[in-house]
């Protein structure tokens, strides 16, 4: 009887193994960097929610605005009340998908270099975006990265006249998400 | 046996079909669980609120607002003479009457700042405690509460140098207490109860405590632009004769780096003392000074984490 509970409590946990196909985090990050020959401007964002299907190859965040931290009080202030109206437009979200996932073997460690195009929506505009993420998988973790240019034009975001020395035009966007969950 | 089997081929089968549920789950909503989750963190954290008012100041009291921490923020003040000079006086622009001064913030709760007019010659210095913060989620506040003290001290030379003169007779002390509240993003409104100690008066009659009231509020007109209004009420009996209640409206304008107050007062004086219990102008007499404020913010301490 024994040896069949076992076989069975064995048999799940294989079984298990083989449909975690989605892994997700609460704890991701995102930072962007805003370079011009004035002023550097650099923000941070830990609580970013991630999700990965390592099946269809579908990848998801979200993020709340307000907790993008910046150096400087004032900056955060003026991030939050006139860039990207954070009151308005509390979250930013990304829905793409990662193309060719069948070349990722999730059973061995390895790094993968992969396309992935998908929405961007913030302060209320919807654009398409296409980058190339790096996956890493290592110790049966998975986490993956990626970094590319938002316009902020594109997105409504206005910077007045007496700051566009300080800001640039297109800042930035990294992004790295260590799946720590997994279902 | 065959009944233990019967219950690990159930529960196997449980299992089995759990999974599977599991892996149905799309992204979407495996994203849009996660946000629900987090929005239920959030509600058991508190949110506190920000940016009630653009600067420190209001017009020419104070505001709920502190310079955050390790920020300076470098005030520079003018107001010109009254409007009612008239041409030959360049309606008031040919006198003006500036304050400069430092407002540090020390912590998220306090500030400390000093500062000196030109009006009478006169040194302030306070600091700023916010008691309570207005918030959202798990500790909910209705209102921002901020305890404003301020010392001054006028250094005009002695009117008698002859007679026996004592330097408290030239201290001014204000207690201040700062009931604020953010309505929306753009409207703010708060209350200023004032308490004004005068070492030395100039008549037996006149009483050494004064009293008001102060309201003042803003409302933005656009992202960076707000109209502001601060008014006030001076408590019969615990004033002096011959004064007005304080009236000022204005505008701030953010532009980045800098905020820019401009406004007309009745108020001369650009301390507590001097603009709360000694305004005198009439604004239907046309006794109106224009000014400015310009707020100049730097951070020098290194933000905590």
């Amino acid at each position: 009887m024994k040896q069949v509970i076992l076989f069975a409590a064995l048999f799940i946990m294989l079984l298990n193994q083989a449909v975690a196909q989605k892994y997700y985090t609460k704890n991701g990050s995102i930072s962007f960097f805003s370079k011009t020959s004035l002023e550097n401007i650099k923000a941070d964002n830990n609580q970013v929610l991630s999700v990965l299907n390592a099946q269809s190859g579908e990848i998801q965040f979200s993020v709340l605005i307000k907790s993008f931290h910046f150096e400087k009080a004032l900056m955060e202030e003026h991030f939050n009340e006139n860039y990207l109206e954070s009151e308005k437009f509390p979250k930013a979200t990304f829905k793409g998908s990662i193309t060719d996932m069948g070349r990722v073997n999730f059973s061995t460690d390895g790094m993968y270099t992969v396309p992935v195009s998908g929405d961007l929506n913030m302060h209320g505009v919807t654009k398409k975006i296409t980058t190339t993420a790096t996956i890493t998988l290592k110790a049966g973790k998975v986490s993956a990265t990626a970094k590319f240019l938002v316009k902020l034009a594109d997105y409504n975001i206005s910077i007045p006249g007496i700051v566009k020395d300080n800001i640039a035009e297109s800042v930035e966007i990294t992004v790295l998400s260590n799946f720590d969950q997994k279902m | 046996m065959t009944s233990i089997k019967k219950i690990t081929g159930i529960a196997l089968s449980v299992l089995l079909y759990s999974t599977r549920l599991m892996a149905q789950t799309d992204s979407t909503d495996l994203l849009s669980l996660l946000e629900k989750e987090v929005a239920g963190d959030e509600k058991s954290q508190t949110s506190y609120t920000t940016a009630t008012f653009k600067t420190t100041r209001l017009i020419n009291g104070h505001t709920v607002e502190n310079a955050a921490a390790g920020v300076l923020d470098v005030k520079i003040s003018h107001r010109f003479g009254k409007l009612n000079g008239g041409g030959y006086e360049l309606f008031g622009l040919d006198n003006a009457s500036m304050r400069f001064g430092f407002d540090y913030g020390v912590t998220r709760y306090l500030m400390v700042g000093i500062g000196r007019s030109t009006f009478e010659k006169t040194y302030d210095a306070y600091f700023k405690l916010k008691l309570l913060r207005q918030s959202t989620g798990k500790r909910r506040m209705p209102f921002t509460l901020s305890y404003v003290p301020t010392i001054a001290l006028k250094t005009l030379k002695w009117e008698d140098p002859n007679r026996k003169n004592y330097y408290t007779s030239r201290l001014y002390f204000t207690h201040q207490l700062i009931i604020g509240r953010k309505f929306s993003e753009g409207t703010s409104i708060q209350l200023m109860p004032t308490y004004i100690h005068r070492n030395l008066v100039k008549y037996a009659s006149e009483s050494n405590e004064l009293m008001a009231i102060g309201i003042g509020g803003r409302q933005k007109i656009t992202k960076r632009i707000s109209i502001n209004a601060e008014y006030y009420y001076q408590v019969p009996n615990y004033r002096l004769t011959g004064t007005t209640n304080s009236l000022s409206l204005g505008f701030d304008i953010e532009t980045g780096g800098h905020v820019f107050q401009l406004h007309f007062t009745n108020s001369r004086g650009m301390n507590e003392r001097t603009f709360i219990s000694e305004t005198t102008g009439l604004w239907e007499k046309g006794d109106i000074y224009f000014g400015f404020n310009i707020s100049r913010v730097f951070t020098v301490g290194r933000r905590k984490k």
